[in-house]
């Protein structure tokens, strides 16, 4: 099996010298192709951060990284950005306002330089499960759940082999959350994607992921099995805090 | 003539260039000495109601009800000073964020003291004692040191308790607590939740818990009432969440998912039109 | 919700929940924004104004009843209604009416001009700095930072001493000085706008600084300029009324307003007209001006709006 993602001793930091502030600590870990990889932790745990190390949004890190067998320099270059695409958590702040879904999504495909432009919008926003009706709709003409579809077509619009999902649900409601859950369940069917995503919710990670990791003040204290997350196996203090305070909330 | 809320036939309508926007319409309920949680998703009208009990509808937001009374005072005729003194001497709400809800510049005894002093004639040592008091009430560990913090030294969870001690040292009969953990990370949310729990169950006061987290509120509540589309589709009590019969309820139940019973896909909630229809169920004692 | 039902008005078409196509799309918003704009009483008076004032100056040669340079020395400093003269004459018995109609020209002239020149001086200074931060932020900033530290009516002045007395150089002078405060607003907004999800989403798609900056920040920015733009025109008028009065804008026998003004202020205690006409004309067009900035604040704000 391939490795999608490979990290290993990722060290993020923001500020310099005394300012100096390590977010994410020492993290190694390995995605295989096609899988679905969960990243778990409360605010503040650097789990959001070593999503933006890997798409090159936090300037300054050390350890290395690679994607598809290809280690990433300080700069991301064009394959990069074709083999991983992003969905933010805010779906209210990742699209432009100014623009309507039309816009976002032709923008995109012109960027990885596709012609037929027009039929792959359609298609697109067919798959996320919008019609045709929304093409030329602004964003404050759509519900939340509708622009977090928006967000997850632009991201596919490359076609893309990885998703980062960062918190893709948690600005949403519950029953929209499910309908976005099953969208993304069905698109890494459908497309054999491999899924990198960050939660603080211990349920959605615990049905969309096969393995969990989790993360509390910038490092990595435990991975493990979904399997094991479910028979509350979990060895690290932490772990059993949250894995018991989740399971209280839904009793 | 003991409820402490009495709310009959409750509008707030929203002028807008396309009409009227009635964001809740026509719902009736009461509050005893109990605790009512309020379920539904953004744009249900549920914090909207938690306002309109305040009268803190925003103009040209309007309320219309045929009774709206708190603690015996009629809300609907009471001028804006009557409000004044019944919101905080009466009943207190808490928000969301405590970000927002809390004066950057103003230090957090400073906060509570002003609470208690423009509800109650006290000097300033007898306040501060009280403050440190509620503070010690809310679980923070070291009330000294913390009242004289500004608000954004202190986290997230530190700060909510920071407004439950604010909302409840002027004695209130009533907290509205509109989405008061859904900031937190999980494991402060029960924390909060629990303090809150057992302020409120001791000083014998009346909880409205307003939330989009139906299990969430069903360990905290009494009595549920679940509102779509500004009605009341359904009323139970929190014990026998599993009865319930509505299928808006139960489809918001089913849609989470759950560490424990794994499912390949989740239940997605197919939206009825006649659920906007059907009246609003009474949720009156 | 797929199949649009062929729209019967062209309201209905602007107003169409599911618009088909960009054409559509792009009407429908400007016309949700008018209606915003419509909805305030003080805005349509402040355009109402404006719009009376741009048709006076494009149809001065209809309108006008003399000559606005011919002089008649008979007539002079005659008051408002005499023989034919709506406002009276001046000192050298020129017809005030008339001169206000093409002093209208040259102050919507200089208007246009300011407003094209500066604000776009402002956007890409400040969006630069914003965006690019660092030292091209420090050096740009503190340059903003220099022309910001003078009055702006000496700085003005000391430009058009240098560059000589005249309409296009006391523009060129106004505009110089007006950049900065656009500079600022632009990178303020630029700073809020480079760290939000939608600008990292379209750097994920592999977009350059160019793009990103000229594509999807300016299209933010440009509103809040808008608006201020609007706002100071009072002020740009009123600057370019006080090189006109100093004798440093337009120049005589050239009928710009604060020209008219200051020839007129000789003789203010005896033939009042002659000043307060030309002042109240650019009361009026400073007052349109405000109104109309108010308005288009509700429209334009990315914030408040919708």
């Amino acid at each position: 099996m391939t490795l999608a993602i490979e990290i290993s001793d990722l060290t993020v930091w923001f500020g310099e010298g005394a300012a100096r502030s390590n977010a994410v600590r020492q993290v190694s870990l390995s995605i295989g192709e096609g899988e679905s990889f969960g990243l778990v932790g409360e605010s503040g745990s650097g789990k959001s951060t070593v999503l933006r190390a890997i798409t090159g949004l936090v300037p300054s890190w050390s350890g290395s990284m690679r994607i598809m067998n290809r280690p990433l320099g300080a700069k991301r270059d064009r394959t990069f950005y074709k083999q991983v695409q992003m969905v933010f958590q805010d779906p209210y702040a990742s699209l432009h306002p100014r623009m309507t879904v039309d816009a976002v999504l032709s923008e995109a495909l012109k960027l990885h330089g596709f012609g037929d432009i027009d039929n792959r919008i359609d298609r697109l926003l067919e798959d996320v499960g919008l019609g045709k009706g929304f093409r030329f709709r602004y964003p404050h003409q759509l519900s939340g759940g509708q622009r977090q579809r928006v967000a997850i077509a632009r991201a596919l619009a490359p076609e893309p082999r990885i998703l980062l999902l960062d918190e893709p649900t948690s600005a949403l409601d519950v029953s929209v959350q499910a309908e976005i859950l099953n969208l993304l369940t069905d698109l890494r069917a459908e497309r054999g994607l491999t899924y990198l995503m960050v939660s603080h919710d211990l349920g959605v990670v615990g049905h969309m992921c096969g393995q969990v990791a989790v993360m509390q003040t910038g490092e990595m204290v435990e991975l493990l099995g979904v399997e094991d997350m479910r028979a509350m196996k979990a060895t690290h203090p932490y772990t059993k805090h949250l894995l018991d305070s989740s399971l209280r909330s839904v009793r | 003539m003991s409820n402490l809320i009495d709310v009959e036939n409750l509008w707030v309508k929203f002028p807008t260039r396309n009409g009227i926007f009635d964001a809740v319409r026509g719902i009736s309920f009461s509050l005893g000495k109990e605790r009512l949680g309020i379920v539904g998703e953004s744009g249900s009208g549920k914090s909207m109601t938690g306002r309109a009990i305040l009268k803190l509808i925003r103009p040209p937001g309007r309320i219309e009800a045929d009774r709206l009374t708190m603690t015996g005072t009629d809300v609907l005729t009471a001028s804006e000073k009557e409000m004044r003194k019944l919101r905080g001497h009466h009943a207190s709400m808490i928000m969301q964020d405590p970000k927002f809800s809390l004066n950057p510049v103003m230090t957090v005894g400073r906060q509570i003291t002003e609470a208690l002093r423009t509800h109650e004639k006290v000097n300033m040592a007898q306040a501060r004692a009280r403050a440190l008091e509620m503070l010690d009430a809310v679980a923070i560990r070291d009330p000294e040191r913390v009242f004289d913090l500004y608000p954004h030294e202190v986290s997230g969870g530190m700060g909510q308790r920071i407004m439950i001690a604010m909302m409840l040292i002027p004695d209130p009969e009533i907290l509205i607590a509109d989405e008061p953990t859904s900031a937190l990370d999980v494991s402060v949310q029960l924390q909060v939740l629990e303090i809150m729990d057992k302020l409120v169950a001791e000083r014998g006061m009346g909880l409205i818990f307003i939330s989009h987290d139906l299990n969430l509120v069903s360990n905290f509540c009494d009595r549920i009432v679940i509102m779509y589309a500004g009605r009341i589709v359904e009323v139970c009590q929190a014990g026998k969440l599993h009865e319930a019969r509505h299928p808006y309820t139960i489809g918001l139940l089913n849609s989470v998912p759950n560490l424990g019973s794994p499912r390949e896909r989740l239940d997605v909630l197919r939206r009825d039109p006649a659920w906007r229809e059907a009246p609003s169920v009474s949720a009156l004692l | 919700m797929n199949t649009p039902t062929e729209p019967t008005t062209l309201r209905a078409w602007l107003l169409a929940e599911t618009p088909t196509s960009r054409r559509q799309a792009r009407a429908a918003s400007w016309y949700q924004g008018w209606l915003t704009l419509r909805s305030n009483p003080l805005t349509m008076i402040g355009l109402i104004i404006l719009v009376f004032i741009i048709v006076c100056a494009i149809l001065a040669p209809v309108l006008a009843t003399h000559d606005p340079f011919a002089q008649n020395l008979g007539e002079r400093l005659k008051p408002p209604g005499f023989d034919g003269h709506i406002f009276g004459t001046d000192s050298l018995g020129r017809d005030i009416y008339s001169r206000l109609l093409y002093g209208a020209r040259i102050s919507i002239y200089i208007v246009l001009l300011v407003a094209m020149v500066a604000p776009l001086l402002g956007l890409i200074i400040g969006t630069v700095a914003g965006y690019a931060g660092g030292w091209a932020d420090v050096v740009l900033m503190r340059i903003t930072d220099i022309f910001l530290a003078f009055p702006r009516l000496v700085l003005a002045l000391a430009f058009v001493a240098a560059l000589g007395a005249g309409i296009e150089n006391a523009v060129l002078a106004i505009s110089l000085t007006a950049w900065p405060p656009y500079a600022r607003i632009a990178r303020a907004e630029t700073l809020t706008i480079r760290n939000s999800d939608f600008i990292a989403a379209i750097r994920l798609q592999g977009a350059g600084p160019m793009r990103i900056v000229t594509r999807h920040i300016w299209p933010l920015c440009i509103s809040s300029l808008v608006i201020r733009v609007t706002l100071d025109m009072a002020g740009i008028i009123l600057t370019a009324a006080g090189l006109g009065f100093l004798g440093l804008g337009a120049q005589p026998p050239s009928p710009e307003w604060g020209a008219m003004i200051s020839e007129g202020r000789k003789y203010l205690l005896d033939y009042w007209w002659v000043a307060t006409i030309p002042g109240l004309a650019i009361f009026a067009i400073s007052l349109a001006f405000n109104l109309l900035g108010d308005g288009m604040r509700d429209v334009l704000d990315p914030k408040g709006g919708q």
